[in-house]
């Protein structure tokens, strides 16, 4: 407070959430940028997400296709079984792996796009 | 068959092979044009030149001789290398390809942040290469030998050359064109003369090779899917198994091709018709191999069953139509040498450039160089290691990627606390037990019983114990995580459409 009656100055008096009242954008694409934890999350998501997609390829790849001379060695006769005058061995390992194999992959593809279409709806909706 | 047609054969392959060449070589102009035809091939022509690439004299010839010899368990072999390529899809496409590297030593040093994992995948990949290479240039000298009486070294060097000159003078521009070419002649290749085969089988009576019982395999070992010939067939059949289910992603020639998509979709999308032309492809050698029983069961004592394609076309059509036929199916055996031999030629003549010359030669230059290098070793190796079956030597190479490469690709990209010790650790072990095999079979060494199971068919243990050496001495050292870790996954994990800091790309 100023002596003599002079006027007091005059101070401009502002309410603080003028400014920070108004929401600051943050949204996930920065938070992956700047590595913060929660887009550590978002990120650790998408790996587990897929790897959890690859892990399925590879487990149905193992048991069918793997599984395959387990099978015959436990059960011999299997080699007597004709399939369209061939072997089933032969008609399994010639012609049909092949057709599974891509039918997997085909899957594979679809899966994991939509994966990654979520991923990205995600960090650019938010 | 009389010489003239093979030899016309293998000359017009040659030529073509080389004029394609030159088609591609107007576009070559930087050195990312040389590297991988500058990232910007399509899905349908990329998918033609990987199959190209890929199917080697081992897919061409060797299957259908295995598969004549011993029967339904060599199946295993154009299954494994099929079902390799969709491990290859689930495991590592999308992300290879966005790692934004050139090479697998520029994989490595990008991800686990250490010159001395470079230096150590350099190695590997000229080691593997090599391997590689060799069968290819045996093979080549074999086929020569039966359609045209050369000496066995004449053939290898033809494929050289031919390969030398598209390599050194377009990159991998021209090569794509070169190898999306080839693949759809090896397809028509052994299509056009499996249909003329299959109407003569059929007019003879159809008669099921699996019902003659042939020489000293018996019926039932030839339709058994276990590799009877060994003294452990679930063993053996196993380690095939797993050699070329988790060897095919370690091949440099196969990861180099995936720097060449756009970007991690269109990797995907390219592998996903690959496994369409591969399945495509591999229905029809084993064809060969069941008629051979029929028609040529006499190449089996002469030790000249890898020949079965070149000759079955002659014995079974007769006259000008056989010998047309035969000299088509000579045609695509040299486009397989070709097309393989130029994969792997820019693989490791990429990180011989790189690595080792980079110093004393720039650019283009450098890359020229290091192709001659890459061919010549491998050329002198097949002179030096004849004898040693092709697809014996192929199997090995897989082997030793499956224990090298595949451990580190799987790891490094899905396992955030791989370490630069733990995957030089890995590479030591699977490299060193498996080269241990490789080793012993190029000096032609026999061993009995289980250790003889070893040693010819490593991936079954090799792989597991590089993949526990890898695990626990990156667990020992947490204290080497690379610094740039979290921004390297968000490359390789993140679609291209979301814009995000990526950290610096290496081109």
């Amino acid at each position: 407070m100023s002596p003599e009656g002079a006027p007091p100055r005059r101070v401009r008096v502002t309410s603080p959430r003028t400014t920070a009242g108004r929401p600051r954008r943050v949204n996930v694409t920065s938070e992956i940028d700047a590595q913060t934890r929660l887009g550590e999350i978002y990120m650790s998501s998408l790996v587990r997400v897929q790897l959890r997609l690859a892990g399925l390829v590879v487990v149905a790849v193992l048991v069918a296709v793997g599984g395959l001379p387990l099978s015959y060695w436990l059960f011999p006769a299997l080699d007597k079984i004709q399939v369209l005058g061939m072997p089933l061995a032969w008609v399994l390992l010639g012609f049909v792996a092949y057709p599974f194999l891509l039918l997997l992959g085909w899957f594979y593809v679809r899966a994991a796009e939509r994966n990654e279409r979520n991923f990205t709806d995600m960090v650019e909706r938010s | 068959m009389s010489p003239s047609y093979g030899i016309i054969a293998v000359a017009v392959v040659s030529i073509a092979t080389l004029a394609i060449g030159a088609y591609g070589w107007r576009f070559s102009r930087t050195t990312s044009d040389f590297f991988v035809a500058s990232r910007s091939v399509r899905p349908a022509l990329n998918a033609s030149a990987i199959g190209g690439e890929y199917l080697s004299a081992a897919s061409f010839l060797g299957i259908a001789g295995l598969v004549l010899v011993s029967g339904t368990e060599m199946l295993w072999y154009p299954v494994g290398w099929t079902a390799g390529y969709l491990m290859l899809l689930v495991l590592v496409a999308a992300p290879l390809r966005r790692s934004g590297a050139y090479t697998l030593p520029d994989f490595a040093e990008g991800r686990l942040e250490s010159r001395v994992v470079r230096r150590f995948s350099s190695v590997l990949v000229v080691g593997i290469g090599w391997l590689y290479l060799m069968p290819q240039f045996q093979g080549a000298g074999l086929a020569l030998g039966v359609v045209a009486g050369t000496e066995r070294w004449v053939g290898g060097l033809i494929v050289a050359v031919v390969v030398l000159v598209n390599v050194m003078s377009g990159g991998m521009r021209s090569i794509t064109f070169v190898q999306a070419f080839q693949y759809w002649l090896k397809l028509t290749a052994l299509l056009v003369p499996a249909m003329f085969l299959l109407a003569v089988w059929a007019g003879d009576g159809a008669v099921s090779p699996a019902e003659v019982a042939q020489h000293a395999t018996s019926q039932d070992v030839w339709t058994s899917p276990l590799a009877s010939s060994s003294a452990h067939p679930l063993y053996t059949t196993y380690s095939v198994i797993i050699a070329t289910f988790l060897g095919t992603m370690g091949l440099p020639h196969v990861v180099v091709r995936f720097y060449t998509n756009p970007d991690g979709r269109t990797a995907r999308r390219t592998t996903l018709v690959v496994l369409g032309l591969l399945g495509l492809f591999y229905v029809l050698p084993p064809v060969y191999g069941a008629l051979g029983r029929l028609y040529a069961p006499d190449l089996i004592a002469a030790r000249a069953a890898d020949t079965v394609v070149l000759e079955l076309p002659n014995r079974m059509v007769g006259g000008l139509g056989g010998e047309l036929l035969s000299a088509l199916t000579t045609a695509g055996a040299f486009a397989a040498f070709l097309s393989t031999s130029s994969g792997l030629t820019i693989a490791v003549a990429g990180v011989l450039s790189q690595d080792v010359m980079g110093r004393r030669f720039r650019g283009v230059r450098a890359f020229q160089a290091a192709a001659v290098v890459a061919v010549v070793v491998p050329l002198a190796l097949a002179v030096l290691a004849d004898g040693v079956g092709v697809a014996r030597a192929v199997g090995l190479a897989f082997a030793v990627a499956a224990s090298t490469f595949c451990p580190l690709l799987v790891l490094g990209i899905w396992w955030r606390r791989l370490t630069d010790v733990g995957a030089i650790a890995g590479m030591v072990v699977g490299g060193g037990l498996s080269g241990l095999a490789v080793v012993d079979t190029l000096m032609r060494h026999t061993h009995s019983g289980w250790p003889g199971a070893l040693l010819a068919h490593p991936a079954a243990w090799t792989v597991p114990a590089a993949f526990l050496a890898m695990v626990v001495v990156s667990v020992l050292t947490p204290r080497r995580l690379p610094a740039n870790l979290s921004r390297t996954m968000v490359r390789l994990h993140t679609p291209e459409a979301v814009e995000l800091d990526r950290g610096p790309l290496p081109l």
